[in-house]
């Protein structure tokens, strides 16, 4: 069979690897080319250099070394038994393209994953080699992503936290029943005591950097863009309360940066045992506002998910609206008065307003005119709260109160091509 | 008596150094801010002067030092890019209000203020686009020039950012000779220098590149259709950006055949898993071998991977099974693994686990030969933020959770058993017992084993008052002791 060309195989393994949401590029550190005169630079917060017509940010070249796999999951287009076309890419290639891209301005740098071929160890190695061409021959200083496999033996788990900047593995699925069911293959206690591996050595990386009281070598670096996961959302039965319980105990166990959820999205080769309907994308959107709310404004997972029916996320509003309406006896929350712990839950002020308003009341007492430079989306905020010119008068009581939040029931997520 | 009025002239559109000694100059004259004329090298001259608009140069110097808030420096850099005409005004006002104002700068509700945030975070926007929009093309080098691959870029900036922007071109692309070519200002680095030149038409760029086809296919297959969502996309990507963007041509053919594509992807038949039939006996495999015999620790700790006998392990990593020397004649038997110890999948690594060795220690107990285990093999927890504090098992965890330990106890067969706290107590003897009632003295277990029962080493660690804690310890040593004496005596 002739080769198929370098096009074609990045068709083919860029279409392989787009299930995966994870595009971040931010928090390795400050690095950049002057001094060693090579390529590529992270500075705090990655950059997004495209966006595709599904919204999501183009930051890394997002690729798959091969879609060829043994296992079957019954979620991935690279299932053993998807009938799709496989390509494979050597590690030079990988290396190539990325600089190709990365030289001009394409990309942040490279998110590699790939299926598993022969054994774990022997996809992992083909994976290090690409990145380590990249850091070596290439000196390459950008962004990498690198999508491990928890089988691999620890010593190329570590030399994988050497190169690459972000480490992820993923859980795949919510629930252990999940994974049993749908990748029957895959172990979720071999994958959490992984993620546990990759927390201790990012762990011990940072306490040796910190703890440098003899003016020794550097201590080598470990993955300090940290690591990350994905679930799949809609695959299996678990509820929303279900998937936030299982972040909040990934991002405790394994101190992950993010933890992200991809709506279960149709494949070309569908697997006879998925559901035949893919959950509404609003799904997902609204798992990634109760996850911020978690991570950034001091909510408690079963605060959450007191604020569901049934474990389900409302779709129409956001999840702290939906807790603000549960909870009206703490509103209305007075901005010149409450601490910010309170200031974060009042609908439609997000923590930049808090630190505004924080920032601002230590001079004088704060009135409408005020908040409305600090926040957008003051009419929401209106029902609950009080300023030094606006008290809610039984707002919070009215029965429409409610329907005047919800938005228009026609209102749809996608917009018609 | 009309005031004097002053003009100044910037040396380009965004020259914060010049703004910066201008406006020192001015303040430390008192100058109000309505009476200064801003304006760049090669404005157009204003239709009609102000009058007696005079040279700044021409005030004193004075004592011109004025010591600012960083903050108020970074704001300002930011804010001389805007491309508003009244940049410098704002900058100067604010500048001058700073004086009797110190509070100003935390005042988010301020107009002055608010408007100088606006412009900064447009100012911010624009540079930040420039770093993800700018599309660099090689092209072949001039005869004689280096052999450095050399890459030109065209970009049409909203604000004055070229100057303040080029710098993060140059720290990423250092290995590289580039220019960025836009209609007000150009920067150009030559692997060593940073320079700057007058802008150009857009002719000057170059037009294509071989690597873009390959771009525009990973555009295209990155895509997925089914998730079509072009608001999204234009909220980040406006349309302006689009015609220096070699991709930007394929987005409105994709959008039109994502409906398309979507619709053939749910025609298709779904296949059967190929494999199930492999993958099931495997799993009854898997499963046989569960119910296997258990003949040794390695088989104990192999079956315990997959308990689920209780829930806990739903959220822990994974069973932590005892570890140490097949054949001790100690064994020593914690609550429970706590966070370190669900990590590492060994029992008493963590903090708990160096009060114990210490005082193992002072025993004259080697912990290699003691057989450490836990009572229960899941580390239970309760989330508080991103943290995981240890709770205590309940009586049903620990009762489902014995049958490992008897287990382990089968296996080891140990002449002299130490229960560390309460929980190890109960698991050991199926009774509701209190440390008090057993602390002291040794029992005889039902199959001829001596139990010494004493504190867990965490509660040494959670006790605040130093005197109860030196208590405890001295609890601890005692009771080693005793179990090591017995172990003597044993031979
Ligand atoms: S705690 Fe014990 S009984 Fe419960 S699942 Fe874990 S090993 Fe099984």
């Amino acid at each position: 069979m002739p080769q198929k060309s370098l096009q074609d195989r990045l068709a083919i393994l860029a279409d392989a690897a787009k299930y995966d949401a994870s595009c971040a590029s931010s928090g390795a550190g400050n690095r950049n080319a002057l001094k060693d005169k090579g390529i590529g630079s992270t500075e705090g917060m990655g950059i997004c250099h495209a966006y595709a017509p599904d919204g999501r940010c183009i930051s890394l070249l997002k690729i798959l070394l091969t879609n060829a796999c043994i296992y079957d999951c019954a979620y991935c287009i690279n299932r053993v038994s998807s009938n799709v076309e496989r390509a494979a890419f050597t590690p030079a290639e990988v290396a190539d393209l990325t600089m190709a891209f990365y030289r001009r301005n394409y990309i942040e740098g490279l998110f590699l994953s790939s299926g598993i071929i022969r054994t774990s160890d022997y996809t992992m190695e083909l994976m290090l080699e690409a990145v380590r061409l990249l850091r070596t021959e290439h000196r390459f200083s950008g962004y990498v992503h690198l999508k491990t496999i928890p089988e691999c033996s620890p010593e190329l788990m570590s030399e994988a936290g050497r190169l690459a900047d972000r480490l992820s593995i993923n859980v795949e699925l919510p629930t252990r029943a999940g994974l049993k069911q749908l990748a029957p293959e895959k172990d979720e206690t071999t994958i959490r005591t992984a993620m546990g591996h990759v927390r201790s050595r990012i762990e011990d990386a940072k306490d040796a950097r910190r703890d440098r009281t003899l003016r020794r070598a550097k201590p080598p670096r470990f993955a300090p863009g940290g690591q990350s996961t994905q679930m799949i959302v809609g695959a299996d039965a678990a509820s929303d309360a279900e998937i936030l319980t299982t972040s909040a105990t990934l991002y405790a166990g394994y101190g992950l940066r993010r933890v992200y959820y991809s709506a279960f999205s149709p494949i070309p080769a569908p697997s006879a045992v998925l559901p035949l309907k893919a959950p509404p994308l609003k799904r997902e959107h609204r798992l990634y506002q109760a996850d911020w709310l978690h991570r950034f404004y001091g909510f408690e997972m079963p605060e959450i998910e007191a604020a569901t029916t049934g474990g389900m996320l409302d779709l129409d509003i956001d999840p702290k609206l939906a807790w603000a309406l549960r909870n009206r006896h703490v509103f209305p929350v007075d901005v010149n008065k409450a601490d910010r712990e309170m200031l974060l839950r009042i609908p439609g002020i997000g923590t930049t307003a808090v630190k505004a308003i924080l920032k601002t009341r230590r001079h004088r007492s704060l009135r409408l005119d005020d908040l409305s430079k600090m926040t957008r989306a003051l009419k929401r905020a209106l029902p609950f709260l009080v300023a030094a010119d606006w008290r809610p008068t039984q707002m919070l009581d009215a029965a429409g109160l409610e329907a005047s939040l919800r938005p228009p029931k026609q209102m749809e997520l996608f917009d018609a091509p | 008596m009309m005031p004097v009025t002053y003009a100044v002239t910037l040396a380009h559109d965004a020259d914060f150094t010049g703004w910066r000694s201008a406006a020192r100059r001015l303040d430390a004259n008192h100058v109000q801010p309505g009476c200064v004329q801003w304006r760049c090298e090669g404005d157009p001259q204003p239709d009609f002067l102000l009058p007696a608009a005079r040279p700044y140069q021409e005030l004193p110097t004075g004592n011109a030092a004025r010591t600012v808030p960083g903050a108020f420096v970074s704001l300002a850099q930011k804010l001389i890019c805007h491309s508003a005409d009244d940049r410098f005004t704002l900058a100067y006002r604010l500048f001058r209000r700073l004086r009797e104002e110190p509070q100003l700068l935390s005042d988010a509700g301020d107009d002055d203020m608010h408007r100088a945030h606006l412009m900064a975070k447009a100012v911010s926007r624009d540079a930040h686009k420039m770093k993800a929009f700018v599309r660099f093309r090689e092209v072949t080098p001039d005869q004689g020039a280096d052999d450095r691959p050399h890459f030109v870029a065209w970009f049409e900036p909203d604000h004055h950012i070229v100057d303040a922007t080029a710098p993060f071109f140059m720290r990423r692309f250092a290995g590289q000779s580039w220019s960025i070519l836009t209609p007000e200002r150009c920067a150009h680095w030559d692997g060593e220098t940073l320079s700057f030149t007058p802008g150009v038409p857009r002719s000057q760029a170059p037009d294509g590149d071989p690597a873009e086809d390959l771009w525009r296919t990973y555009f295209a297959s990155t895509f997925n259709p089914a998730r079509l969502m072009v608001k999204a996309m234009t909220a980040e990507m406006p349309k302006k950006y689009w015609k220096n963007l070699p991709e930007a041509q394929l987005i409105d053919p994709l959008i039109a055949d994502a409906q398309k594509r979507h619709q053939a992807m749910q025609d298709t038949a779904p296949r059967a898993p190929a494999r199930s039939t492999r993958v099931r006996r495997d799993h009854e495999a898997g499963s046989r071998a569960a119910d296997a015999p258990i003949r040794s620790l390695d088989d104990l700790a192999a079956a315990g991977r997959s308990c689920t006998r209780c829930p806990l392990h739903c959220g822990a990593t994974q069973a932590v099974p005892g570890a140490g020397p097949g054949d001790a004649p100690l064994m020593l038997v914690g609550e429970q693994p706590g966070d370190h110890e669900d990590i590492a999948g060994k029992p008493f690594v963590g903090p708990a686990g160096d009060v114990l060795n210490d005082v193992l220690r002072e025993t004259g107990i080697l912990r290699d030969r003691a057989f450490v285990t836990n009572a229960v093999k899941h580390f239970k927890f309760e989330l508080r933020g991103r943290r995981r504090l240890h709770r205590s098992p309940d009586a049903g965890e620990v009762a489902h959770c014995q049958w490992w330990l008897a287990k382990e106890l089968e296996l080891v067969r140990p002449r002299v058993v130490v229960a560390l706290g309460v929980t190890a107590a109960r698991a050991l003897t199926g009774q509701t017992v209190t440390l008090n009632a057993m602390r002291g003295a040794v029992h005889d277990m039902a199959d001829g084993t001596q139990l010494v029962v004493t504190n867990h080493p965490s509660a040494l660690l959670r006790q605040r008052n130093a005197e109860a804690a030196r208590q405890l310890r001295g609890n601890m040593l005692a009771d080693l002791t005793t179990a090591r004496r017995c172990l003597e005596a044993a031979g």
